[in-house]
């Protein structure tokens, strides 16, 4: 475990970001002709860090990870990626017809692992996000918390430098959403790996976030960005994240409004 | 070990109950059902079913309402089926149908399959056949008895290509649904994990459009029997031996009312055979280790 562990914690330091998002820009044909749907979106993710992308609906933020997820190709400006990102969805995206460890190992196996270690390291990823002992399990056979913690686990598999995480928790009761936040806090600090995590939940966003971004909508746009400098372990009820998360809030019901008024 | 086991402990200790807590109380708890509870739920409706027909059956006999050669009496079916048993052909019969019906079965996997796949994943097939496909599921079997007879003559082959033509649009045209309703999220995370080309078909694609493609199995299955059996009633010739189709064929021939229903009879229990040996079964395995057979 240990070692595991380590190897996915030393960073390489002659890559400086995990995510190179530069002038990026996206749009759709729709009824209307094109439709801007991303504007000029310029933003670095630093090996270990971890940055949510906070807006309101129609901002663009899935797009926009999608487009760093390799999964679509922006319209103008360039993404680069210390290799290929691993990206959770909201829906927890586990095969049906594989048990939870098979998940795990057909990730492993993807990524060319030999036979022989896959076994091994998926139990390692199961203990990693608290599910020893699930390796067997269907996918139907487990809560909605414990599908997406193998899907973290799956996602970790990748050995990616980077995870994407597109509002994976939001299906989720508060409770389990809660637990969920220190399972990856905890993961995070214990593997190293950088994190672009998207939200429209402004008290998860400060929770979890060294670095928030706020997008405009329709265009999205780069609306600011706050340092957060709350230290970890952090709880959605401390005073700290209740106070920043207003200020937040009041910014973003701004942005929202102005699509109001024309 | 040592930095990671002291954060771990730290906001560990709480979490770790918390977890443990909701995982147990969200988990679903299955447990199989009693064999008893089988029998009443499962067996005993089709057995009251077959008892009721029987019954009506040797009502309308005994009424009298068609003449003996018309409606034989279920003992004289009984008879057929008992003479045969004693003669030893009753097997012979169904092996002869049954080893052709399954082999053209086989065939029609071996080329239903990989047609499957291409016509639904390759947009300018799809477009150029796909169609005729699903067309040539509507269009009877039967009718290509006659040129297949003229193409290859009275034999095997000309049998095996009337069960191909029946069964293999079936098993394609199910693969393609299966593979049409694949959720895009599986590709989508598919594609995430590197599987992409052959390898998101192989890992991701084809075991997600399971559950369609044995529907396509189940139902090509049952068009390779139907072909077959029109086959074998059209074009009989003594190499052929007898098979389930010249049965019937000869019943008819000899005027024997209680050898065709005897004939009808085998058809159907065969049928029914393989469908409850080999594809239900089948079938819940797949879909019960998917979660999505619901228990009532």
């Amino acid at each position: 475990m240990a070692t595991a562990l380590a190897k996915a914690a030393d960073t390489d330091a002659s890559v400086e970001h995990a995510a190179r998002i530069d002038h990026v820009s996206k749009s759709f044909a729709g009824p209307a002709g094109q439709q801007l749907v991303l504007d000029d979106i310029t933003l670095d993710v630093a090996p270990g860090e971890f940055v949510t992308l906070l807006g309101a609906s129609g901002c663009g933020k899935s797009t926009l990870l999608n487009l760093v997820a390799g999964l679509d190709k922006p319209s103008a400006g360039s993404i680069t990626t210390d290799g290929r990102p691993a990206l959770m969805f909201q829906e927890h995206a586990l095969f049906p017809w594989l048990t939870a460890g098979k998940n795990i190992e057909l990730a492993l196996k993807l990524r060319g692992v030999p036979k022989a270690e896959r076994r091994e390291r998926a139990e390692e990823l199961l203990e990693l996000v608290r599910l020893k002992g699930a390796y067997g399990k269907r996918v139907h056979e487990l809560s909605g918390g414990m599908r997406q913690r193998v899907a973290m686990a799956r996602a970790l598999a990748q050995d990616s430098k980077l995870l994407l995480m597109d509002e994976p928790f939001a299906a989720l009761d508060a409770i389990t959403r809660d637990v969920l936040h220190d399972e990856l806090t905890r993961i995070w600090r214990e593997t190293g790996v950088s994190v672009l995590f998207v939200t429209h939940n402004v008290r998860e966003a400060v929770r979890l976030a060294q670095r928030v971004v706020l997008l405009s909508s329709r265009p999205g746009r780069i609306a600011r960005e706050w340092t957060v400098g709350i230290p970890q372990p952090r709880r959605i009820e401390d005073t700290a994240v209740a106070e920043l998360s207003r200020e937040i809030t009041e910014e973003l019901r701004g942005e929202i409004r102005r699509h109001g008024q024309h | 070990m040592a930095s990671t086991e002291t954060t771990a402990v730290k906001d560990g200790n709480d979490l770790d109950g918390v977890e443990a807590g909701l995982d147990a109380l969200e988990t679903v708890q299955t447990s199989r059902t009693p064999l008893r509870e089988t029998l009443t739920r499962k067996v005993l409706p089709p057995v009251t079913a077959i008892v009721l027909v029987l019954v009506v059956w040797q009502l309308l006999v005994w009424a009298e309402v068609a003449p003996e050669y018309k409606l034989p009496s279920p003992s004289d079916v009984w008879g057929e089926v008992r003479e045969s048993w004693l003669q030893g052909t009753l097997f012979d019969y169904i092996w002869t149908s049954v080893s052709r019906g399954l082999l053209g079965f086989l065939m029609a996997l071996a080329i239903g399959t990989p047609l499957g796949l291409v016509v639904a994943r390759v947009r300018f097939v799809r477009a150029a056949i796909g169609p005729i496909l699903s067309g040539l599921q509507s269009l009877p079997s039967v009718a290509w008895v006659a040129p297949a007879v003229l193409w290859l003559g009275l034999n095997n082959s000309m049998m095996y290509a009337v069960i191909l033509l029946g069964a293999v649009p079936s098993i394609a045209n199910g693969l393609v649904s299966g593979v049409d309703q694949v959720p895009p999220l599986f590709l989508r995370a598919g594609r995430t994990l590197g599987a992409t080309g052959l390898k998101g078909t192989w890992h991701i694609v084809m075991p997600a459009a399971l559950p369609g493609y044995l529907a396509g199995l189940k139902q090509g299955w049952a068009f390779s029997w139907r072909s077959l059996m029109a086959a074998e009633i059209i074009a009989s010739h003594p190499d052929l031996g007898v098979g389930l189709g010249q049965l019937l064929e000869n019943g008819r021939n000899n005027s024997s009312m209680a050898m065709v229903f005897f004939a009808i009879l085998l058809i159907l229990v065969v049928g029914i055979a393989i469908e409850l040996l080999i594809f239900s079964p089948l079938e819940r395995w797949v879909l019960r280790s998917r979660g999505l057979l619901a228990r009532s």
